[in-house]
């Protein structure tokens, strides 16, 4: 069982000219299985929503809560909340010389599950996600994203999504910048978590286009730091046909 | 925090001395080499070479007083790799290297003598030749004169590893024979209160490959110069070096890659981390291509991690240029602290603030280490820099 609940999340970044608002109050409530598309369009908010539930110490929360499975996010450090279950693909993907992804998985497993992975099974597990994603088996033995392509990084994290298995996973544009291929190979390796018993999905996305791979059961169109619509699996459809000018101009109109 | 990064290239003003002294024979940023100690005056802290380094904490070393006191030596010496002493003259007679400096200048006339190790040509010496060399006391002041001598097409390791504490002041030659392969490791693992002055220079052969690693972990002061010079062209040289400054250290070191042959090749890469209130590390990175020194090339990196407030890293790279014929010439030098995204991003994964302060520092110095090419000697350095870590940056859990 996992429920990941926001409820009126106000976030700010500190700027030269002081806090600016980026997230005007956001509720949304996942739960067991479900997974929830985050449409919108670039400068909406999307990562600071990513970034503030996996506490990236550049946000600040002004205000609301967020729980899993009851238990008070906010106050857990951003190596608890991975513990307690979250888990961020991100949108840019940091380098790390030096560290070998062999090591940096081997790592965060023992951290997630609090004892070092059987060394047999291990391998074979990691071997099998790395075959999986398409990536060579000499890729554990490069350090953590030095020198990846785009396609590299993304795939790296579904990776770390599959041997690490979340209760809660959070892509944020895990699909930008991927061809068609890669995009097909990314949206197997979500589908396969999710088909798993009880997982949550948050999918950021400002295009349709990884939708056709991995359905959500409910699209949220987010713009200027708020939810300004949300729907079925038929939102998405409307938004790929119409795009965000509508809700950009509703948004626009003064109050 | 004081981070001064006062990277500068001097190359302007070499080439401005070039034109007043009509042809530039001696760097003007390293003193010509002299054993005459009165080309060596007591420094009074403003010259050039001694601007960095706090002159009082030497504890008189520099007023050069006779002392016949001696580190221990422990040696392990593969077959066919031979110690002896040898008087100052006779190191001499087989071309050691001048000094360039006080403290060697001071160490050349008061050793008493100097030990020379022997690798005969075509010797190929699998096993490192390892020198242990132990200080009882800060109080025990200790000349030492060091030549290692490689023949021709030979093959050898040599390390040197310094422990306990001494004033000491060594001045070492390394003489690299044509088409030898050497690769010599200074390990500095001094208690607190040591001071030490050394100066090694390398003299490269025909077609030699040199490494040189400084490591310096321990001692109050440390002020090591690495020289490197080449007797004829096709010589390399690499020069590496990693330095952990705690509380209150200074450790300092100095590299002066001499191009004085054509077709020659410098690499340096030096890293260090620093914790701890006055923990002060210099880099000074000289590198001089002369007129004669057609096709080189030389590359000099220098970086630096700043791990807590109040440390400072000073990292000054030279490049003084004397033909327009070079095959490159560059260098990088920075100072950074903890990379908040890096340390965001492995903590997104679950791993604990101290795990991932570990894994960023293991993989700073992670390159450096594999390149030093003494496999007993690598996880040993991985686990000092991680002992190091732990003694600072993990204790304070916030
Ligand atoms: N450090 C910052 N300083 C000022 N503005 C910022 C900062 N970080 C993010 N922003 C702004 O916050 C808004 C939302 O950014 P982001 O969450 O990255 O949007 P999205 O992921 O939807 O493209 C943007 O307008 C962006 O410019
Ligand atoms: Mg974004």
């Amino acid at each position: 069982m996992s429920t990941l609940e926001i409820k009126d999340l106000q976030v700010s970044v500190s700027t030269d000219d002081g806090p600016k608002e980026i997230l005007k109050g956001v509720t949304l409530t996942i739960k067991d299985n479900e997974t929830h598309a985050i449409m919108g369009p670039n400068g909406s908010g999307k990562s600071t929503l990513a970034y503030s539930i996996a506490g990236h110490p550049k946000y600040d929360i002004t205000g609301g809560t967020v729980t899993l499975d009851g238990e008070d996010v906010l106050a857990m450090s951003v190596d608890e909340r991975a513990r307690a279950g979250l888990f961020l693909a991100m949108q840019y993907p940091v380098e790390v010389p030096g560290v070998s992804v062999a090591n940096f998985l081997r790592t965060a497993k023992t951290a997630i599950d609090g004892e070092a992975p059987k060394l047999r099974t291990w391998v074979k597990d990691v071997n099998a996600a790395m075959g999986q994603l398409n990536l060579d088996p000499t890729f554990s033995q490069r350090n953590v994203n030095e020198g990846f392509s785009g396609g590299e990084k993304k795939r790296h994290e579904i990776a770390q999504l599959e041997l690490l298995n979340p209760k809660v996973a959070i892509l944020d544009e895990t699909d930008s910048g991927l061809d068609i291929d890669a995009l097909k190979i990314v949206s197997e390796g979500v589908n396969r978590y999710r088909e798993q018993e009880g997982k949550g999905v948050l999918l950021i996305t400002h295009y349709t286009r990884i939708l056709r791979y991995i359905e959500p059961d409910y699209v949220h169109v987010f713009v200027d730091g708020k939810i300004a619509d949300q729907g079925g699996p038929e939102l998405a459809d409307a938004l790929e046909a119409e795009g965000y000018d509508r809700y950009i101009k509703a948004n626009a109109t003064p109050a | 925090m004081t981070v001064t990064d006062a990277a500068r290239e001097s190359v302007t003003s070499g080439l401005e001395q070039d034109k007043k002294d009509g042809h530039l024979s001696v760097s003007h940023l390293n003193p010509p080499p002299s054993y005459d100690l009165a080309d060596h005056p007591a420094p009074t802290g403003r010259e050039e070479i001694w601007r960095f380094t706090p002159l009082k904490r030497l504890r008189g070393i520099l007023d050069g007083e006779a002392s016949d006191a001696t580190l221990t030596w422990d040696t392990t010496l593969p077959d066919g790799v031979t110690l002896t002493t040898i008087s100052q003259a006779e190191a001499r007679e087989i071309g050691e290297l001048a000094p360039n400096d006080r403290p060697s200048a001071l160490a050349a006339e008061l050793s008493g003598g100097a030990r020379l190790i022997d690798v005969p040509a075509e010797a190929e010496i699998a096993e490192p030749i390892v020198i242990r060399l132990h200080g009882e006391s800060v109080d025990d002041l200790v000349w030492s004169q060091l030549v290692l001598r490689v023949g021709k097409f030979a093959t050898a390791t040599v390390v040197l590893v310094h422990t306990g504490s001494a004033r000491y002041s060594a001045t070492t030659s390394v003489l690299v024979g044509d088409g030898a392969m050497v690769n010599v490791v200074s390990l500095q693992d001094w208690d607190d209160d040591a001071v030490h002055l050394g100066r090694d220079s390398i003299l490269v052969g025909r077609d030699a490959e040199v490494k040189h690693t400084a490591i310096t972990f321990g001692g109050d002061v440390v002020r090591l110069n690495a020289n490197v010079e080449y007797a004829a062209p096709g010589g390399s040289a690499e020069l590496l070096g990693l330095y952990f400054a705690d509380e209150g250290q200074h450790l300092e070191h100095r590299l002066f890659a001499d191009h004085n042959q054509p077709k020659t090749k410098s690499n340096v890469l030096y890293k260090g981390a620093l914790q701890g209130e006055k923990a002060h590390t210099v880099w000074i990175g000289n590198v001089l291509i002369r007129k004669v020194a057609e096709g080189i090339e030389t590359y000099e990196e220098n970086r630096n991690l700043v791990l807590t407030d109040g440390c400072q890293a000073d990292s000054v790279p030279n490049l003084e240029i004397e033909t327009g014929e070079i095959e490159g010439a560059g260098h990088a030098s920075a100072t950074a602290r903890f990379d908040d995204e890096q340390l965001f991003y492995l903590r997104s994964r679950g791993v604990s603030e101290k795990e991932a302060r570990r894994l960023v520092l293991r993989g700073f110095f992670n390159d450096l280490i594999r390149r030093v090419g003494v496999p007993s000697l690598e996880e040993q350095l991985t686990t000092t820099v991680e002992e190091e870590l732990a003694r600072n940056v993990l204790k304070t859990d916030q």
